[in-house]
């Protein structure tokens, strides 16, 4: 029996250390094939010039524009939704409402990605054509908005298990006290649940950062640089998808692993920032 | 009667003709297992689907997947080695032939054919006209006939066959505006230009049905017909890559594509025969 217990203990330590070691393997592969581009300086011009392989250019500039305002967008769409779910399913609405909204979004969360887009495509897309937009209704609004919903859930998630987990004296002791939910949401329920509200938004910018699917399907790919939300846009996943099938040898192949580089590393400042601003928590605890 | 008699007989033979060849054609399999792996140009693809139908039907113990990918992942991705049969709808280069010892088969010939939304009025457009709507000089429709609506551009990935055929013939490799919205496949681009009714782009001829309307270049219409007897100039070859000389059930698929069966899938599917 103790063997037994021993031995999982080490295997769960060895799948901790391996996913730990992939993340770190994954930046190294990226760094080791992106290095000709770094050491000779590349990588800045790379950063902030424009694409366009038959005039030899090679930048990723528009799509690091395309890529941080639709994931930003679809967080500033998000987050007061996700919140307000949260709030409505944990404290503002009777009990079986509670229940019945915890479920749509636990549905929600399985829905495969391509379902959304199939559907954006076929509905959102031409009535932002017609109606908000104009041009291909294929832009970056679009793809914001439906990378919103897809995100949401991921954050209610996180929001309603960090409201509930907050320790059952402390409610009761406000309780006591006669405080209304509204009163006992701000003034006890949010600041107890703040690291995992910063987790939620870590989470669902991470997984709009990282999506390709929607972007590939929706913002249009244009590689132009957008100038507004109503223009067509291109991600920095969108890219590499869209890249990848070019000449092993080639430029443009090389430049995959600045893209690569760049998601990777603007994740890491996000995590880390949020993780500073927001009180309570130590730099110990990432 | 004796009129009636006669067409059931010849129907009769006809049918049985048909039988024969697809048997034969059909017969080499019989003693293959295995699973044959086939990737890259969208173009191919209802014509690989056919074909694999047939050949699985006829001896379940061949499976055979079909992706996609775009033409310049069907030459890599069987270059690599990760697939026994790549797709390509233009000819592999000379650099590529050579560092992966690549083997062509060329079994189609395929046109590339401007399209817009059914509803658009736009039904022939001339090639310079075609070359400033795709740099972004023409941006309404109005310009070249039609309704006061701005422009829609859908292009391809650049691993895109039917681009490299497009841009080099119709385009005479003149830019590309930048503004140009870019969707995977030929699939895609269909379903973009159908739901798009300012939109224009291109698709493999054989991918043309009722959603789409074809646009006549220099007066001249993208049809079977036309890219048959030459009048139609965008067009390409479509091929089927292996690395080295195919062997097993690579070789007897391409044999398939090539027998008299296969020719007629591809021409039912709305690509020229090469035999």
């Amino acid at each position: 029996m103790r063997l037994l217990s021993r031995l999982s203990v080490t295997v769960f330590r060895l799948a901790a250390f391996g996913s730990g070691l992939l993340t770190i393997a994954v930046f190294l592969m990226m760094l080791s094939f992106g290095w000709p581009l770094l050491t000779d300086g590349q990588f800045f011009t790379l950063l902030a010039g424009e694409w366009n392989p038959a005039n030899g250019l090679f930048g990723i500039y528009p799509m690091v524009v395309g890529s941080i305002s639709i994931a930003f967008l679809a967080l500033l769409f998000s987050l007061p939704v996700s919140l307000g779910t949260s709030f409505v399913a944990t404290v503002l609405a009777p009990p079986p409402v509670r229940r019945f909204v915890l479920g749509i979004i636990r549905f929600m969360a399985g829905v495969p990605t391509v379902i959304y887009g199939f559907v954006a495509v076929f509905m959102l897309v031409p009535f932002m054509r017609e109606q908000i937009t104009g041009g291909s209704g294929l832009n970056i609004l679009t793809a914001a908005i439906v990378l919103a919903v897809l995100i949401a859930p991921t954050m209610i998630v996180f929001f309603v298990s960090g409201l509930k987990n907050v320790k059952p004296e402390y409610c009761l002791a406000v309780d006591a006290l006669g405080a209304r939910p509204v009163q006992k949401l701000i003034f006890l329920l949010i600041p107890q649940a703040w690291p995992s509200i910063v987790s939620g938004i870590i989470m669902g910018l991470g997984r709009a950062m990282g999506d390709t699917l929607i972007s590939l399907m929706l913002a249009g790919n244009s590689i132009a640089i957008p100038a507004s939300v109503s223009d067509s846009g291109r991600t920095l996943t969108a890219h590499i998808a869209l890249v990848i099938a070019a000449d092993f040898s080639s430029m443009e192949f090389k430049s995959i692993f600045a893209c690569g580089l760049v998601l990777y590393i603007f994740t890491v400042i996000v995590v880390v920032a949020l993780r500073w601003v927001s009180p309570g928590q130590d730099l110990r605890s990432i | 009667m004796s009129h009636l008699k006669k067409v059931f007989w010849s129907v009769l033979m006809l049918l049985s003709v048909a039988v024969i060849t697809e048997a034969s054609d059909l017969d080499k399999f019989d003693a293959e297992k295995g699973v044959l792996k086939i990737a890259g140009g969208t173009a191919h693809i209802p014509v690989m689907k056919e074909a694999a139908k047939m050949i699985m039907q006829k001896n379940s113990a061949i499976r055979i997947t079909i992706a996609g990918g775009g033409s310049g992942v069907g030459i890599k991705q069987v270059g690599e080695g990760l697939i026994d049969i790549g797709n390509a709808g233009r000819k592999a280069t000379e650099k590529e032939i050579s560092q992966y010892g690549l083997h062509m088969v060329k079994w189609a010939i395929d046109g590339v054919g401007v399209i817009v939304n059914p509803k658009n009025s736009v039904t022939s457009l001339t090639t310079k006209q075609l070359n400033e709507i795709f740099s972004g000089k023409i941006t309404n429709w109005k310009e070249v006939g039609g309704g006061d609506k701005s422009i829609n551009l859908y292009d391809r990935d650049a691993a895109s066959g039917t681009r490299s055929v497009f841009w080099k013939k119709a385009l005479k490799k003149g830019d590309v505006s930048t503004k140009a919205n870019i969707v995977v496949s030929n699939g895609a681009m269909k379903t973009a230009i159908a739901g798009d009714p300012y939109g224009i782009g291109y698709v493999s001829v054989g991918h043309i049905d009722a959603t789409v309307a074809p646009v006549a270049l220099d007066g001249v219409v993208p049809d079977l017909a036309n890219v048959k007897n030459g009048d139609y100039k965008v067009s390409r070859g479509l091929y089927s890559i292996t690395k080295g000389e195919p062997v097993g059930l690579a070789r007897l698929f391409l044999e398939f594509l090539l027998s008299p069966t296969g020719q007629k899938i591809a021409e039912s599917k709305g690509f020229i025969s090469v035999q």
